[in-house]
């Protein structure tokens, strides 16, 4: 018994002693790192609650590096991706990216996938003067702090309120309605954002709301609300909500002989929403979402078709925003000639009708991309590519 | 008497020690950035596994509601530096009272139970605590609190640590400490020699969920923000599988188990495939040939490492 002790205590000793000696070795064999080879830090969640996240942000990085690196890499030099895992948790954001920055000499991060991940990471780049890249992070606070652009994080995804300023130049130019009433979810913030920007460039374009009607999430009646828009006689409403209530408003309005065209936000995206409203009602219905696999732009064809062949699976939402990502990241770095943190983040800031997948990408004073939305009309319950809209 | 205090001066000249050595090899940078990074999370793991052992190892409570005063610990720390604009020795000691207050209302009533009655109040509470953070916009709901300063270093996890050891060891060695014990071999029996169960219970409660305010603290002061993810119970089994890894009831064991996970979670971050994979079979490996832990409820006693409750148990280093 006592020897069996003996082994265990010098085994977890040896363990840990190796852990020590390994490690320290690790930090400092990095230094010199090999100058035909460039870094990128992909840190993604990989395990845990929300991998399938970053698991498909990681496979559209992965093929953009795998692309360009076919092509000659960034001047001459290939790119090494070296991956970390977030394990879905804020706290080990920070731990990977630190990681990814120091031990592997990453000269840009790109990811995590969520927006709390990445607010955990950000401080830990900027102190390091790394740029780092979200590929889908969409709260809007990540990139500014109190009131400032943070100079090293960026982002290649939409922000929420830019929805609205899409769907309200949907209402003008495409559908061209001039009276639009509004029912909002007013527990919120993801709604009222919307609203407010939807009233704004509607009525800067010359329309006019003439109805704002309000409901809470898990509301179930919304006949009051519609029978009240219904006397304003609108040419369209606005819904920007969640599929659940929106199922439900969609049916009511149809049943009370509201037949115009209704409007709404990427929450719309589920198949619930055709299971609770019926097919039938969903006829005339419109949302915006960042990305449409029907999407007959060039670009967007080329990403589909080179990812099957690449993973044999369908890309999402996810790893078309991953690729655009590292194609951001990759082509800064192009230009800067330079794999200097300072500035590459200076050259991603001046981003400007760049190419990527999506569509082109131009980044404003508060590194969100200024890019295209695609409008999914609804047919008989299926989601139909109706069109782009570039601002 | 004077054997003790010869030996408790010993064990902190021993902490000095190593705090020299360890805090040297951070500032010449042979220990990067990395690596520290995980050295103060091995630390805040430590104050973590120690205060659950006392409630699980030594008062034999199964809790498995840690993570939930991690996240008090957390939050209200987080609030007294951001939004107060206090400074942080004060959001230590707020982060651990409210931690430590919120233990024992929640012990009062749940203590009464036993067995997995208790470890699924306790799993409730937990995630109860997750949910309301959740909600609460003034600390940031969903999307965190945010905009943390860094105050942890390594020397406030290392000092704090050493606090935290030493008053449980302390705790354990005193009358209370003793009850906690008895109440753990023998509910019944300790109660018919006249010991208050509930309250020795709700003491160690008490003392176990303020220490985890403390981790909290250190934590969110740490990695710049509080986020409820951190705090789901997937963070309270982790605390429970050092502990009990390590040996339930064994202050060596807990310390072990805390270096030993958070290392090897370390060292596989290369391998993000592999790490679920390898964890795991380690820890099947080690229950399936040490069901009773690493130490099981022995002490390393090493003569600067003498932490134990019960001195009976010497291994292998102590030779």
């Amino acid at each position: 018994m006592k020897s069996w002790k003996k082994i265990v205590g010098v085994a977890c000793t040896a363990v840990f002693m190796t852990s020590v000696v390994a490690g320290c070795g690790g930090d400092k064999k990095k230094d010199a790192a090999n100058s035909n080879e460039i870094v990128i830090g992909a840190a993604f969640e990989l395990t845990g609650g929300v991998a399938n996240y970053g698991k498909s942000t990681l496979s559209g990085v992965k093929m953009a590096v795998d692309e360009v690196n076919k092509a000659g890499g960034i001047n001459g030099k290939k790119i090494k991706l070296v991956e970390s895992d977030t394990k879905s948790e804020p706290s080990e954001a920070g731990n990977a990216v630190t990681k990814l920055v120091t031990k592997d000499k990453a000269v840009a991060i790109i990811g995590p996938a969520t927006s709390g991940s990445v607010a955990a990471a950000s401080q830990i780049v900027t102190d390091n003067k790394i740029p780092l890249m979200a590929p889908v992070a969409t709260a809007e606070n990540i990139t500014v702090k109190d009131g400032k652009t943070k100079p090293f994080i960026f982002r290649a995804c939409f922000i929420d309120p830019f929805q609205g300023q899409i769907m309200a130049e949907f209402a003008n130019k495409t559908l061209k309605v001039k009276n639009v009433a509004i029912l909002y979810d007013s527990s919120s913030e993801y709604s009222k954002g919307l609203t407010a920007v939807f009233t704004k460039t509607l009525e800067k374009n010359g329309g006019k709301v003439v109805a704002s009607e309000a409901f809470l999430a898990k509301d179930v009646d919304f006949k009051a609300s519609l029978t009240k828009i219904k006397a304003t006689n609108p040419e369209a409403i606005y819904v920007p909500a969640y599929y659940e209530e929106v199922a439900k408003i969609i049916k009511q309005a149809r049943e009370i002989g509201l037949t115009c065209p209704m409007l709404g936000s990427d929450g719309w995206d589920s198949p619930k929403l055709a299971e609770i409203a019926g097919p039938a009602a969903l006829n005339g219905t419109y949302f915006c979402s960042a990305y449409s696999a029907q999407d007959q732009e060039p670009s967007v064809q080329k990403f589909i078709k080179n990812y099957k062949a690449m993973f044999n699976a369908e890309p999402d939402n996810f790893a078309i925003h991953g690729y655009d990502a590292a194609m951001i990241v990759i082509e800064a770095i192009k230009r800067a000639g330079t794999t200097d943190g300072v500035k590459v983040a200076a050259e991603m800031a001046k981003t400007k009708d760049l190419q990527v997948a999506t569509g082109k990408v131009t980044y404003d004073d508060k590194h969100n991309p200024i890019s295209g939305a695609v409008i999914i009309e609804l047919k008989d319950g299926v989601q139909t590519f109706k069109e782009k809209i570039t601002l | 008497m004077n054997n003790i205090r010869k030996q408790d001066i010993m064990s902190l000249l021993g902490c000095f020690v190593l705090f020299a050595v360890m805090q040297l090899l951070i500032m010449f940078e042979i220990i990067g950035p990395f690596w520290e990074l995980n050295i103060v999370l091995i630390g805040i793991n430590i104050i973590l596994s120690v205060s659950l052992n006392l409630i699980n190892g030594y008062t034999g409570q199964f809790s498995i509601g840690h993570a939930g005063f991690l996240a008090v610990g957390a939050y209200t720390g987080a609030i007294i530096t951001v939004k107060l604009g206090l400074p942080f020795e004060l959001a230590l000691i707020v982060g651990t009272l409210c931690a430590g207050l919120l233990g024992f209302l929640i012990g009062l009533p749940t203590l009464r139970l036993n067995g997995d009655y208790l470890a699924i109040a306790t799993l409730g509470l937990g995630e109860i605590i997750r949910i309301c953070i959740l909600n609460i916009e003034y600390v940031g709901g969903a999307s965190g609190l945010m905009g943390i300063p860094r105050e942890t270093n390594f020397a406030w996890v290392f000092w704090v640590g050493i606090f935290v050891i030493f008053f449980i060891k302390n705790f354990i060695n005193s009358a209370p400490g003793r009850s906690c014990l008895a109440i753990r071999e023998n509910e019944i029996a300790a109660e018919t020699m006249g010991i208050d169960t509930t309250k020795y219970k709700v003491m160690a409660f008490t003392i176990g969920a303020a220490f985890a305010g403390t981790a909290g603290v250190l934590f969110s002061h740490y990695f710049y923000i509080a986020h409820p993810a951190s705090f789901t119970f997937m963070r309270s089994f982790d605390i429970l599988t050092m502990v009990v890894l390590g040996g339930l009831g064994s202050m060596s064991g807990a310390i072990t188990g805390a270096v030993l996970l958070t290392g090897i979670s370390a060292f596989l971050a290369e391998y993000p495939e592999w790490r679920m994979v390898i964890y795991s079979i380690t820890l099947i490996v080690l229950m399936l040939y040490r069901p009773q832990g690493l130490f099981g409820n022995k002490e390393l006693s090493l003569k600067m490492f003498k932490l134990g409750g019960d001195n009976s148990g010497r291994t292998a280093e102590g030779k």
